[in-house]
């Protein structure tokens, strides 16, 4: 046997910090390299080349005054979620729960719009409907919290499971307010009347949930570099036991944080049934609580950079669609794209984490 | 390894390069997005269908039982009249049909077609803003309430499908009794519905009262899944059917849940919205479905000559919306003939599928019966529907989705939560 230690082919290990703009080549790289192979697949299947094939993606998303606005609307939905979710994994709490506590404020804004609709005037049930709608949010987020405070419970399974319970109560109540009856929908609701209807900034349909998300971004922003809470925020992420030694009350942290999440996930509802949808259905969410998840990672729990994360998923989802009508293909190539672009833009946070080395050849080491 | 970064980004590169040199002359010359653009236009010269342009909004895509109907006829209308159309599938029930509309009309739609009950109010809202084009929409309610000018309910005489499909259902089960594997008592029939919705109610009673009218002995469960299309519960549906002793199902529920149940249990079913014979070959008897394809050639027709739309328009045998499929090999002999003369009599007007004479609800024969007509937030009776004898179903003056929502004598319903 040979003596020599036998060293692999490459290996992997840490990186130092990598300094941002490196860090932001290497995505930028990520992200072109997934253009090229959706064009390659793109072009296999339908034909045309890639160039087209941008435009249309393009085209879907902002072809059209509509189009953009309905997109600028989406992205401000999605990053809305996203803001909501953050302050709770950068406490290192797993809040997978956002479709129940969007569900849940959804379902508190419909409840007010359904019941109340004819019975109080419309500024005192708009404003019933935010209370009941942050609370009903809160309410979902604060259980396992308590939970997890009091018994260390693991909230990833417990937000979870609030999903479906969420769920279900969102489907009872469709078959209890269902029109007509039997039909299992509850079509616009006070669709003569508008009672309830979130009002429209300066008579532009799209612009509310626009106006919010950038405000919550800013305020979530604020809140998590610069004011006390915010630190603790951090401080128990990085270390619970640190948290404690300098006097940080940890459950205290937990539960506040969690009825911020559930709250702001709730509000996200609300304009959802409020001031976008008009109805409510168990599908409301579109999945919406669980792809907010990877734009807060994928931004690194930043508020700004999340405009962009949140951007760029709304976009591949839209384009994507886009893609689909233009060339008569199943909506299934839309999620084949979006699936291939989000494979190698998370693909890259490895390279950016971590470096490989290859086995040293004539005396220098090349690194990637 | 620089080198072989940029290299690889070179390769990429020309890749795209050549791609965008080469492969340009096949592009979309298939593709949904036109149609065969005025083939027939001049050929049958009378009408000219260049200014039309169709969109259609589907709930689901081809994968859905009940989307790829829509979706067939939608290909077959507007290939014959050479209209340009834009299909959009996996479009939900909310906010975002508004959406696909109104982005359909921007791209030129001048109609503008949705597929699914839930759709309605946002189809209704488009129709209020965009006033030049048509919005049409099947299975909905509110169109003669509604009173826009533009906005345009559809369906079929669906019922009396159902109820020529019964027929092969009664066939089926006297030819088991014949052959005495079951008794004349044990002739049940199972059957998965949806929601506890008007659609499937009408849409049972007219199959059953098909079944009985060949097959006088027979009774019949019923049980829902609370969802169109949950392919899980439609098959544990119709497994909790035949554990209960039905000796066949039928089904109104858009997955093939049902009919696979049925091929591995080995009991007949009769299919809905096409046939289910290719995944099926043992146990499918026959489907009955709408053919969509007459009443978009219909509305394209209709606004290329610059007539008004029907309000609501009920497609019948006669339109052709109404269609059975082939017969599997599994049905009874005879059962082609006898559904020929059921369909000359109905046709005919010698039999009314809801003949009050044919059918009691709680011992009693109906007289008179007011139906939740309008759709509003009261379930309450506002029109009288007893005409001349019969229920007089999906009747011009009414409307054109179903309103038949009485539980008949012979029909158990095993669950009422949806």
């Amino acid at each position: 046997m040979n003596n020599k230690n036998h060293e692999p082919l490459f290996h992997v290990s840490k990186r130092d910090a990598l300094p941002w703009q490196k860090a932001w080549a290497i995505r930028g790289a990520a992200i072109l390299a997934a253009l090229i192979v959706c064009g390659v697949i793109t072009m296999i299947t339908t034909g045309d080349n890639p160039i087209s094939i941008y435009k249309t993606i393009f085209q879907g998303a902002f072809g059209s005054p509509r189009k953009s606005w309905v997109s600028c609307q989406n992205i401000s939905i999605l990053l809305l979620i996203s803001l909501a979710l953050t302050p709770a994994f950068k406490m290192r709490f797993w809040n997978i729960g956002g479709e129940g506590q969007i569900l849940m404020g959804g379902l508190g804004a419909a409840a007010c719009m359904i019941c109340l609709g004819d019975k109080v005037p419309g500024a005192v049930l708009i404003c019933l409907m935010v209370v009941s709608s942050l609370t009903a949010g809160a309410v979902w987020g604060l259980i396992p919290a308590l939970f997890k405070a009091k018994w260390n419970t693991n909230e990833t399974l417990a937000t979870l499971m609030m999903n479906y319970i969420a769920i279900q109560l969102v489907a009872y109540y469709i078959i209890k307010w269902e029109v007509p009856k039997g039909s299992g929908k509850i079509g616009i609701i006070n669709q003569n009347t508008n009672a309830g209807w979130l009002p429209q900034l300066f008579g532009m349909k799209y612009l509310l949930p626009i106006v919010v998300a950038v405000a919550a971004t800013v305020l979530m922003y604020i809140y998590l570099n610069y004011s006390k809470q915010g630190y603790e925020i951090s401080v128990v992420g990085e270390s619970e036991n640190t948290a404690r030694y300098v006097g940080i009350k940890v459950e205290t942290v937990i539960i506040r944080t969690m009825l911020i999440s559930g709250a702001l996930c709730g509000l996200a509802g609300l304009l959802l049934v409020g001031g976008i949808n008009h109805t409510i259905t168990t599908t409301i969410t579109d999945g919406q609580g669980f792809t907010a998840v990877m734009v807060s990672w994928l931004a690194k729990f930043n508020p700004f950079a999340m405009i962009f994360t949140s951007f760029l998923i709304i976009l591949l989802g839209r384009g994507a669609g886009g893609i689909s009508t233009a060339f008569g293909l199943n909506q299934s190539f839309a999620d084949i794209i979006t699936g291939i672009i989000l494979f190698f833009i998370i693909g890259c946070e490895f390279f950016i984490t971590y470096k490989i080395s290859f086995r040293k050849k004539a005396g220098k080491e090349e690194t990637v | 390894m620089k080198k072989i970064i940029s290299l690889l980004l070179t390769l990429g590169l020309v890749a795209s390069l050549c791609a965008c040199g080469g492969s340009k002359a096949p592009a979309n010359d298939s593709t949904d997005e036109k149609g065969a653009e005025s083939a027939s236009a001049g050929a049958e010269g009378a009408v000219d269908y260049s200014k039309v342009k169709i969109g259609f909004i589907c709930l689901h895509d081809e994968n859905s039982t009940y989307d790829l109907n829509f979706i067939n006829g939608a290909k077959e209308a507007c290939e014959k009249l050479g209209v340009e159309y834009v299909l959009k599938t996996n479009v939900p029930e909310g906010q975002e049909c508004y959406e696909t509309a109104a982005d359909l009309a921007d791209a030129g739609c001048t109609i503008v077609f949705a597929d699914s009950f839930g759709h309605e109010d946002f189809m209704i809202e488009a129709a209020k803003e965009y006033t030049d084009v048509e919005f049409c929409h099947a299975t909905g309610t509110k169109a003669h309430t509604e009173g826009l000018a533009n906005f345009h309910n559809a369906f079929a005489s669906i019922y009396e499908g159902r109820y020529l499909a019964g027929i092969a259902a009664g066939m089926k089960l006297n030819e088991m009794i014949e052959a005495g594997t079951i008794t004349a008592e044990e002739a049940k029939i199972g059957y998965v519905g949806a929601f506890t919705y008007a659609e499937v109610i009408s849409g049972y009673t007219s199959f059953f009262l098909g079944a009985r009218s060949v097959c006088p002995t027979a009774t019949m469960d019923v049980t829902f899944t609370g969802s169109w299309y949950d392919e899980t519960a439609e098959k544990e549906g119709a497994n909790k059917l035949i554990e209960g002793g039905c000796k066949l199902i039928s089904q109104h529920a858009d997955s093939m849940g049902a009919p696979t149940a049925c091929e591995n249990a080995g009991v007949p079913n009769v299919s809905y919205n096409g046939s289910t014979a290719s995944a099926c070959p043992n146990t499918f008897l026959v489907s009955s479905r709408i053919d969509w394809a007459p009443y978009f050639e219909y509305i394209m027709t209709c606004q290329a000559k610059g007539e008004a739309i029907a309000t609501d328009y009920t497609g019948n045998i006669a339109t052709g919306s109404v269609v059975l499929t082939d017969l599997g090999t599994a049905v009874a002999e005879g059962t082609k003939e006898a559904i020929e003369q059921a369909k000359a009599d109905l046709q005919s007007g010698k039999i009314q599928v809801f003949d009050t004479a044919a059918f009691t609800v709680d011992g009693k024969k109906l007289e008179s019966y007011m139906a939740d007509v309008d759709t509003d937030a009261n379930y309450e009776g506002d029109h009288e529907v007893i005409v001349d004898g019969h229920f007089a179903e999906s009747a011009e003056g009414f409307r054109s989705a179903p309103y038949f929502n009485l539980n008949i004598d012979g029909i158990t319903l095993l669950d009422q939560k949806f």
